[in-house]
């Protein structure tokens, strides 16, 4: 019994969407509430409605009755989509805030990465934000003068150790980030989709880190949407969904169910492949993506080589002047295959608007994909984003005609190509 | 005080120490695995304890935020540190030039400027320390949405960078002191404590404004207002002795910032306002300050991650 890290009884979290509580406000809106208020709930009593049933429907539970128990040494994966809950979880263990309901229990020192290079500051050299993130983070200043030299090698800034970290590349400042923060020796760790920083080699070497931070018999909670990742770190994980916690077993049988909801839940709409309401917390969120043909048909799947269209709908609160749609397409194994990238060309209009993807000639062998989307402003920062938004099953057709249509199995991707003959004297296509 | 958000238990010695002095092994090999550390994460309603040993098990990051608040300050700037005393001299030479020279204000027998400067000194750290720790926390917001920690340190911080800023002009203070040929009586041995009760005073305003100035913004815009509202409240370019009647002078001190400024007037420039009583009133009106500021910050703490 005394063997577990993590006990979590019925957690929930409650958070105000539209409403007035969880949002800064200035002093006048609370003057003239507080003198409208009363007007408001009589004229709510006489038609009948409870008093503050106005407002319940302004609530959402980002978590909601979640219970489970981690021992230590364990290293448990969490997934799921975007809003599932992960997130809030991970904020409520490493107690950036509040739950509304139930409680958790945690045995050991509990470290949280959320994000890399957090109270990083600018004008500061990289030796001086070592220190700085090093404290924040809940090291002492021993601990840091220890591991300084390791820190300093993992991040490779050696030279730079002494120039202010304005001055570094975005990719330097993040690996300096990742190497403080992968130098903290808590008990219990709570990690939040930080891999997924700097170029693959670096991603490789912070992948190598946490794995080797997890055979250390450290507690660990593994936020990603990098199943790769999960399976090779982690040897149990949860799938959360819609603020719940829906299943919990092996990584590999995680893994499998995520990947069937996500399967089943676009099986029923061909076409569509994604659809969620509009919320106000995003400025920009797409609200609908669906697959159409060549002539403007909906279709549920695609042929290899075929013009294929993703018609996007999103729903704006401002226009973003300089915004991108993105949409790109991953492999079972989450490696990335293809990028959409509007660039900064199109405006993102205020309102519910529509915008085309038009791909002329879909290179994708037979197979089962993932597509993810996301919303980004200048300087690839998300505003919205949702990875694994939908399910994307690739026909094969026989466009090399040689009998065989392009299958994953055998290749990726089937590029127009052709075999000439150049011994002779005039050359001509192989038929 | 009913529920606090985490009750720690059992064996609080190891947390002295941060490296994890459990060591870490597989569970297998661990003969009977014992934490040393338990935290209950749950709802907590009304008022909430301070919680001042983790404040202190914090001080570390309070050391090392205020070690960022001061190397950042005057970066960028071609005056550099020199802005530390500009401000206030300068406020000297327009105080002595309109109040001292045109309106003939009194000043205690002492130099006019000398006289105002070493009330501005004082007056300029609480100042700042006020503006700077209730712009605190709505500064810090990433800080806070990304990583636990004592919320209490970010507005000490704030006022505790302010110290070096103080020590800059205190040094042209003596100064000038010098050039007057003002010899300080012993009564500097006090200076400390009144330089603390300045703090406590600044720290008290700050915590109350920074937590509000997380859910309504208009506290930015009123901050400015509040600072020059008070320092005419205050006996900076007039001697708290234009009071005549004894109870009226300590009645004043309920301001803590008079108590203050004629404390160290008292113990620089030997006027003969000796605080007595009055500093004792300013000094309850801190600490009034200081504990409600801090149980409403507490109190509200649970929603800057979050509203900010």
């Amino acid at each position: 019994m005394s063997n577990i890290a993590i006990r979590v009884e019925g957690l929930g979290k409650m958070y105000r969407i539209g409403g007035k509580q969880e949002r800064y406000r200035t002093l006048r809106d609370t003057l003239t509430d507080a003198f409208t208020a009363p007007f408001r709930r009589a004229s709510s009593l006489l038609r009948g409605q409870a008093y503050g049933a106005a407002n319940l429907n302004e609530t959402i539970w980002a978590l909601k009755d979640v219970s489970f128990e981690v021992k230590h040494g364990e290293v448990v994966g969490i997934i799921g989509r975007n809003g599932a809950g992960k997130s809030t979880l991970l904020k409520i263990l490493s107690r950036i805030t509040e739950p509304t309901e139930g409680y958790a229990d945690v045995y050991g020192r509990v470290g949280s990465l959320l994000e890399v290079g957090t109270g990083f500051h600018p004008e500061l050299t990289g030796r001086e934000n070592i220190y700085l993130n090093g404290a924040i983070l809940g090291m002492s200043r021993a601990e840091i003068d220890r591991k300084f030299d390791e820190i300093v090698a993992f991040a490779e800034i050696e030279k730079f150790i002494d120039t202010p970290v304005k001055h570094y590349s975005s990719g330097m400042g993040l690996r300096l980030g990742f190497a403080v923060a992968a130098h903290l020796e808590p008990e219990i760790l709570v990690v939040d989709e930080v891999l997924a920083v700097g170029d693959a080699q670096f991603q490789k070497k912070c992948l190598g880190k946490m794995s080797e931070v997890a055979g250390e018999g450290r507690t660990v909670l593994f936020v990603s949407h990098n199943m790769d990742a999960v399976a090779t770190l982690c040897s149990r994980a949860f799938v959360f969904d819609a603020g719940a916690r829906v299943f919990g077993g092996s990584s590999s049988e995680a893994i499998d169910f995520y990947y069937d909801s996500i399967f089943g839940r676009t099986k029923k709409q061909s076409h569509i492949v994604f659809e969620q309401p509009a919320t106000l917390q995003h400025t920009a969120t797409i609200t609908r993506i669906e697959i159409l043909d060549v002539h403007r048909n909906p279709v549920s799947a695609i042929h290899t080589w075929d013009e294929v269209v993703f018609r996007i709908q999103y729903a704006a609160i401002d226009r973003i002047e300089k915004g991108s749609i993105i949409l790109d397409i991953r492999d079972r194994k989450d490696q990335r295959l293809l990028v959409m990238d509007s660039g900064l060309k199109v405006p993102i209009r205020k309102g519910v608007h529509q915008i085309d993807c038009v791909v002329s000639r879909m290179p994708l062998a037979s197979g089962e994909y993932f597509l993810s989307a996301g919303i980004a402003v200048s300087n690839s920062q998300w505003i919205w984003r949702e990875p694994h938004v939908g399910f994307l099953q690739i026909v094969g057709q026989d466009v090399f005609g040689i009998g065989r249509p392009p299958a994953y199995s055998r290749m990726m991707f089937a590029v127009e190509h052709r075999w000439v003959d150049s011994s002779g004297d005039h050359t001509a296509p192989v038929k | 005080m009913e529920t606090d958000i985490v009750q720690e238990v059992i064996e609080e010695t190891a947390t002295e120490q941060k490296a994890a002095t459990t060591s870490v092994v597989a569970p297998a090999t661990r003969a009977e695995p014992k934490p040393a550390y338990h935290l209950r994460i749950e709802p907590s309603r009304g008022w909430v304890s301070l919680k001042l040993r983790e404040l202190w098990e914090y001080r570390e990051l309070l050391y090392f935020l205020t070690w960022r608040d001061v190397k950042v300050r005057y970066k960028q700037t071609v005056l550099g540190a020199a802005w530390a005393i500009i401000q206030p001299f300068f406020t000297m030479v327009v105080f002595s030039l309109f109040f001292g020279n045109l309106a003939k204000i009194p000043s205690d027998g002492i130099p006019y400027p000398i006289f105002s400067y070493a009330a501005l000194v004082p007056w300029t750290f609480f100042a700042n320390g006020m503006s700077q720790s209730s712009n605190s926390l709505v500064g810090a917001a990433n800080l806070i949405k990304k990583i636990y920690f004592p919320r209490l340190v970010i507005p000490i911080s704030a006022v505790v960078s302010g110290v070096v800023d103080f020590a800059l002009a205190f040094i042209v203070l003596l100064g000038m002191m010098l050039a007057y040929g003002i010899v300080p009586t012993i009564n500097v041995i006090f200076l400390p404590l009144l330089l603390l009760l300045a703090f406590v005073t600044a720290l008290g305003v700050g915590m109350w404004l920074s937590a509000m100035n997380v859910q309504f913004r208009d506290v930015r815009y009123t901050v400015p207002f509040l600072t020059q509202f008070w320092m005419f409240a205050t006996p900076i370019a007039y001697p708290s002795s234009l009071i005549e009647n004894d109870l009226l002078r300590t009645i004043y001190g309920i301001n803590p910032m008079t108590g203050v400024i004629e404390g160290f007037r008292w113990a620089l420039l030997d006027t003969n306002t000796a605080p007595g009583p009055m500093i004792i009133v300013s000094s309850l009106a801190a600490v009034a300050l200081l504990v409600s500021g801090a149980f409403y910050f507490r109190r509200m703490e649970k929603t800057f991650a979050a509203v900010v």
